[in-house]
């Protein structure tokens, strides 16, 4: 059989089986809005582990994880995966357990639902709908385009012939084209999200999660051992990790408060608008308490692997043209079998479309719920209306981000940075809302204002993501752009709140009491 | 006790910045650069500490409202 062709063949059984259960999951739907946009709060424990760490683990995490280890070393674990396992489940535990019980309490679907109804302000859902929607899309976009990028790599040498699969490139030359490929996953990810719901994303999430994780584990494997050609597992670790180059098991070219402001970073696991209404899912309070202990334990095995794998690549040949993005896929293809590389392709994409799934859910969720539903009015609209209204947006969102995809390629990691700095720099928000009763909706605009203005400002200034390495200049540290965003809207936030009127008491007795 | 827990969480905050790794090239276990074994060290220290919030630090307090809003249901 054709090179890349065994992998094509792989990964169409994959997304067929991905359809199968969400075709599966919309045959339990009861046909309610609950039960389209929050699984009518059914989700237990182990469910809620996995979905909400295969929604907050994208490209970003493997693709993007290994291309770093390989430009830039160890490091990259420091700065986003143990960081992350501090910060996300310090999220968990401090927002989203509270937003659960208050979501619970009076019905909320999404993040604007709730900041309008804490901050009495209408302004506030208007002001925040364009910046959320804004900032999910490049996050949307990130998987979109890598796998896309993916598909292509591993399927290279399938259609040698075919001249809309023909590429410069020897490593994607025969492959699925990009735009075929994201069309491909787009399409699957919309028809079980379109079928089944928050209920067909959390099972797909769960059975993507599992997917990766192990695939992830075996790449490993299969990677030590070609690379090794040692007896064991041991003696193809040592052997492959010694010939790695000094500056790439230390963090010698590594800024020591670039890194340290990489902390802020993870901070946007609590206003990621996906994951407050995974949140909403939960069936209680309890539910939360693995999630908590395990994401920490979750990350480290998917990105300890991945970190390993980007900075022995540094011992590989590679094609010169070979960009940090397509190093795994490369590795993947060039040193498994084509059995074993269809499979590993599947657990990469399954990666990528556990968050595609909730995003994009989520974005329709909110254009039909805090946009159309809030100005026609809720109680004008039967469930089975709002529920064809949120299919209608999500699908919208999809058909845009597909197109957004065509346009151009940039590097995953960096995209993902400044897409996370971005929801990071909303924080104080979220955290003020739920503990700090002086907090005024003028305060709030205030915050978001600073911070979509000052994101924007830094963004243009880096060639809008195009400089990765960009970085800004505090006196003679450099820190991450994040930490002037960060303080910038929480000094605004303070400020205003404190010289404009308090919010109501009974709105504080409700949210506080 | 919930005061430890948050002391634990700000000491793992602190020694995540671990500059005297930073040139540091021995390999643990004679393939585990020291600068990742340290940060994996802290990821399992993060779940053990989560661990210990869940069980002492745990806040109760919004169990009732899992109960109350069954029984209020929903508001809007």
């Amino acid at each position: 059989m054709r090179d890349g062709l065994t992998q094509l063949i792989i990964i169409s059984i994959y997304l067929c089986l991905l359809l199968c259960l969400g075709m599966f999951a919309s045959r339990l739907f009861r046909g309610t809005k609950k039960d389209y946009l929050l699984a009518s709060h059914s989700i237990g424990p182990f469910l809620l582990l996995m979905s909400l760490f295969g929604t907050t683990m994208t490209a970003f995490a493997l693709v993007g994880s290994s291309g770093e280890a390989f430009s830039e070393g160890i490091g990259v674990y420091g700065m986003l995966a143990s960081s992350s396992g501090i910060i996300h489940s310090l999220c968990f535990f401090l927002i989203g357990v509270k937003l659960w019980s208050l979501g619970r309490k009076y019905g909320y679907t999404t993040q604007i639902q709730y900041f309008r109804d804490r901050l009495d302000s209408d302004f506030i859902g208007i002001l925040l709908f364009p910046i959320l929607v804004g900032l999910v899309i490049p996050y949307l976009l990130i998987g979109v385009m890598a796998g896309g990028t993916v598909v292509q790599t591993m399927t290279a040498g399938a259609f040698p012939n075919l001249d809309a699969f023909s590429d410069p490139s020897p490593a994607r030359h025969g492959g699925v084209p990009p735009w075929l490929g994201s069309l491909a996953i787009c399409t699957v990810v919309l028809t079980y999200v379109f079928f089944g719901g928050m209920r067909g994303t959390a099972w797909a999430n769960a059975f993507q999660t599992l997917v990766f994780m192990v695939l992830g584990l075996v790449t490993f494997v299969v990677i030590a051992r070609t690379l090794g050609q040692q007896d064991s597992m041991f003696e193809n670790l040592k052997a492959v990790t010694s010939k790695v180059p000094f500056d790439k098991v230390t963090r010698e070219h590594m800024s020591q408060t670039k890194f340290f402001t990489y902390l802020l970073v993870p901070l946007s696991v609590g206003m990621f608008p996906h994951l407050f209404q995974h949140w909403l899912t939960a069936k209680s309070a309890n539910s939360f308490k693995i999630p908590v202990v395990c994401h920490p334990i979750f990350i480290m095995i998917v990105w300890v692997p991945c970190v390993l794998i980007g900075i022995w690549a540094t011992t590989v040949k590679l094609p010169p043209t070979i960009t940090p993005n397509a190093v795994l896929p490369f590795l993947v293809k060039s040193q498994t079998g084509p059995v074993l590389a269809g499979l590993l392709t599947a657990g990469i994409l399954a990666a990528i479309m556990s968050s595609l799934d909730s995003q994009f859910l989520c974005l329709g969720t909110i254009f039909s719920n805090d946009i159309v539903g809030h100005y026609i009015g809720h109680e004008r609209l039967s469930d089975r209306q709002s529920v064809w209204l949120a299919r209608t947006f999500i699908v919208l969102v999809v058909v845009v981000t597909y197109g957004l995809s065509l346009l151009g390629y940039k590097s995953v990691f960096a995209m993902g940075v400044w897409c996370f700095s971005g929801f990071a720099s909303l924080f104080p928000l979220i955290i003020a809302a739920l503990y700090w009763k002086r907090l005024t909706a003028w305060g709030a605009y205030a915050c978001v204002l600073t911070a979509i203005g000052c994101w924007l400002y830094l963004f243009r200034d880096s060639g809008f993501g195009a400089n990765s390495e960009y970085a800004v200049m505090l006196g003679e540290f450099e820190v991450m752009p994040v930490v002037l965003i960060f303080f910038s809207s929480l000094v605004a936030m303070i400020v205003v709140s404190l010289v404009t009127p308090p919010p109501k008491q009974d709105t504080l007795a409700r949210h506080f009491d | 006790m919930k005061t430890v827990i948050w002391t634990l969480v700000i000491i793992l905050l602190i020694i995540h910045q671990d500059n005297w790794f930073w040139r540091d090239d021995t390999l643990v276990f004679g393939f585990m650069p020291i600068g990742l074994m340290w940060h994996v060290g802290i990821s399992l220290s993060a779940a053990f500490v989560w661990y210990l919030a869940t069980v002492f630090a745990w806040p109760h307090e919004l169990e009732y409202h899992e109960n109350a809003a069954s029984e209020e249901g929903d508001v809007k």
